[in-house]
């Protein structure tokens, strides 16, 4: 057997134990195939845990470990980082707890915000650089760490108040979907939960519609004039909040 | 490609929970180790401290991921994205271990371990040298702890690791927690494999602890270094001669004291040999 195929034994071994690996082994190769048939499912497990260290408050140890172990059955990873096992689990877990839609949506947040702990570093234009602006064709830029996600349960609040550790609410539908802004200040994660209008108004932006276009876009969909101030009073926001990277 | 100049010293894993001190203070060690994956990142808060600890401390770069002995070859972009963080760190050395950990796609991020074959040999050889081409520096390799041998072996471990060095210009990076794990489990003595890598290209040594599992002994990092331990690394040490020493625990991570105090018991053990001597 060449190096390639004694490779692939063992992968399968690690993938689904069986025992044609043993053949391969000197001595008795049960004790040493468990330990890394054991280490492979450990350290996936532990990774999941770190990365979605809200969801596994939540969850608890026991389910927290029953749900990494159905992912990490169904997921080998191919990436060479870890840091990229568990892109897949929030979608995954809507089909494993199909009944708690907060479970993915913990997911997602924790997701979103590891990924944007070590996202690309942006420099935040400021509200000074933009003094010559034409608003009317402007087109924003948004920091790389800048994630949008519709939310259908109260997910923020559960997520929230783990990290503060107090006991969270009771899981519940929100009366009407909700949109979560994720981005990274500085060095520190930040998520925040934003209006209907905020939502709509980002989405379109980070589609590349200009400033103008948004505006008209909003009196349209509003049938309100004053939606051009609540425009205006976004742009404010999302400058405060330096999401905006640059302004073209 | 350049060499790897030796350098004297001991040193410090470099972990989370003691970033703040590494930057609030002078921590007494001579370099400190990364896990290179780690860093390997966009940006953020990991590469803003690591810049940091680099301006106070010498750093050597270990990494988990390089596979170098994988059957279809390794991965341009993982060392693409290795070298970036190499020349921005620009570190005493880069090293990573003599296992392989996923073949054609699949990536189990464990140290798996190869037969020591002729044929896995010149498969190791190859990788090393496109590793060294790729990296513009040479690759320091580390012996791993393993929980298996393949019934036809050719060579030992420690004659696979010498002659990888013969055949590529590599150092070493003796890890001697992992010759005694592995040493135990297999039924070879540890002086044999220490009498068989060639001295002078050893670069650096780990100082582990281990756990006993299901009839093997288990490389858990989670442990101070025991007693059979020591006295292995006090004969590495009278072969090898004064070279970079370092305390690596990767789980159950004391307090920095604790692993400052233990650093201190090789600082001791090398002094009385150097005094012996």
């Amino acid at each position: 057997m060449n190096l390639i195929q004694r490779q692939r034994l063992l992968r399968d071994h690690l993938l689904s134990h069986p025992a044609a690996a043993a053949s391969e082994i000197r001595g008795d190769a049960s004790a040493g195939l468990a330990v890394y048939h054991h280490a492979y499912r450990a350290q996936l497990i532990d990774c999941l845990r770190d990365t979605f260290e809200k969801l596994a408050l939540w969850l608890g140890d026991e389910l927290f470990e029953t749900t990494a172990l159905a992912y990490v059955e169904a997921n080998p990873p191919r990436s060479w980082t870890l840091a990229d096992y568990g892109a897949d689990f929030a979608a995954a877990l809507t089909k494993i707890h199909p009944d708690d839609p907060e479970v993915a949506e913990l997911a997602w947040l924790d997701w979103v915000l590891r990924r944007a702990f070590d996202g690309a570093d942006a420099a935040p234009v400021s509200a000074d650089a933009l003094s010559e602006v034409d608003w009317d064709a402007a087109v924003f830029t948004f920091v790389p760490t800048l994630s949008l996600n519709l939310m259908r349960t109260n997910c923020a609040a559960l997520w929230s108040a783990m990290a503060e550790d107090v006991m969270p609410p009771p899981a519940a539908l929100l009366s009407a979907s909700g949109t979560i802004r994720v981005w990274r200040s500085g060095l520190s994660p930040q998520f925040k939960t934003i209006s209907s209008l905020e939502a709509r108004a980002l989405q379109l932006a980070m589609a590349e519609y200009s400033f103008g276009e948004i505006c008209a876009i909003a009196i349209d969909e509003a049938n309100d004039s004053n939606a051009v101030n609540a425009a205006g009073q976004l742009l404010s926001v999302w400058l405060s909040d330096g999401i905006i990277q640059g302004v073209r | 490609m350049t060499s790897v100049a030796r350098f004297q010293g001991f040193g410090l894993g470099l972990r989370p929970p003691h970033y703040q001190e590494f930057l609030a203070q002078s921590v007494p060690v001579d370099f400190v180790e990364v896990i290179s994956e780690n860093f390997m990142v966009a940006g953020g808060r990991p590469l803003t401290i690591l810049d940091a600890v680099r301006e106070r401390y010498p750093v050597a770069m270990h990494g988990v991921s390089m596979s170098i002995g994988s059957a279809d070859g390794l991965r341009d972009d993982y060392l693409i994205r290795l070298k970036k963080l190499a020349d921005r760190l620009r570190p005493l050395w880069v090293s990573d271990h003599l296992c392989w950990t996923g073949v054609e796609g699949f990536n189990s991020h464990d140290l798996l371990p190869l037969p020591y074959t002729e044929e896995a040999l010149e498969l190791v050889c190859a990788n090393v040298r496109h590793a060294q081409d790729v990296l513009e520096r040479p690759l320091v390799l580390e012996n791993p702890s393993s929980y298996l041998v393949f019934a036809d072996d050719e060579m030992s471990e420690w004659s696979f690791l010498a002659e990888t060095c013969q055949r590529t210009g590599c150092y070493l990076l003796l890890d001697v927690n992992n010759i005694y794990v592995s040493g135990t489990n297999h039924g070879f003595d540890p002086t044999a494999y220490l009498a068989g890598v060639p001295a002078d290209r050893v670069r650096q040594i780990h100082l582990a602890g281990h756990s006993a599992g299901r009839g093997l002994l288990i490389d858990t990092h989670d442990q101070p270094v025991p007693d059979p331990v020591w006295s292995l690394y006090e004969a590495a040490a009278r072969k090898i001669g004064p070279v970079a020493t370092m305390i690596e625990r990767d789980d159950n991570i004391p307090p920095l004291t604790e692993l400052l105090d233990e650093l201190d018991i090789a600082r001791a053990r090398s002094l009385a040999l150097k005094g012996a001597a």
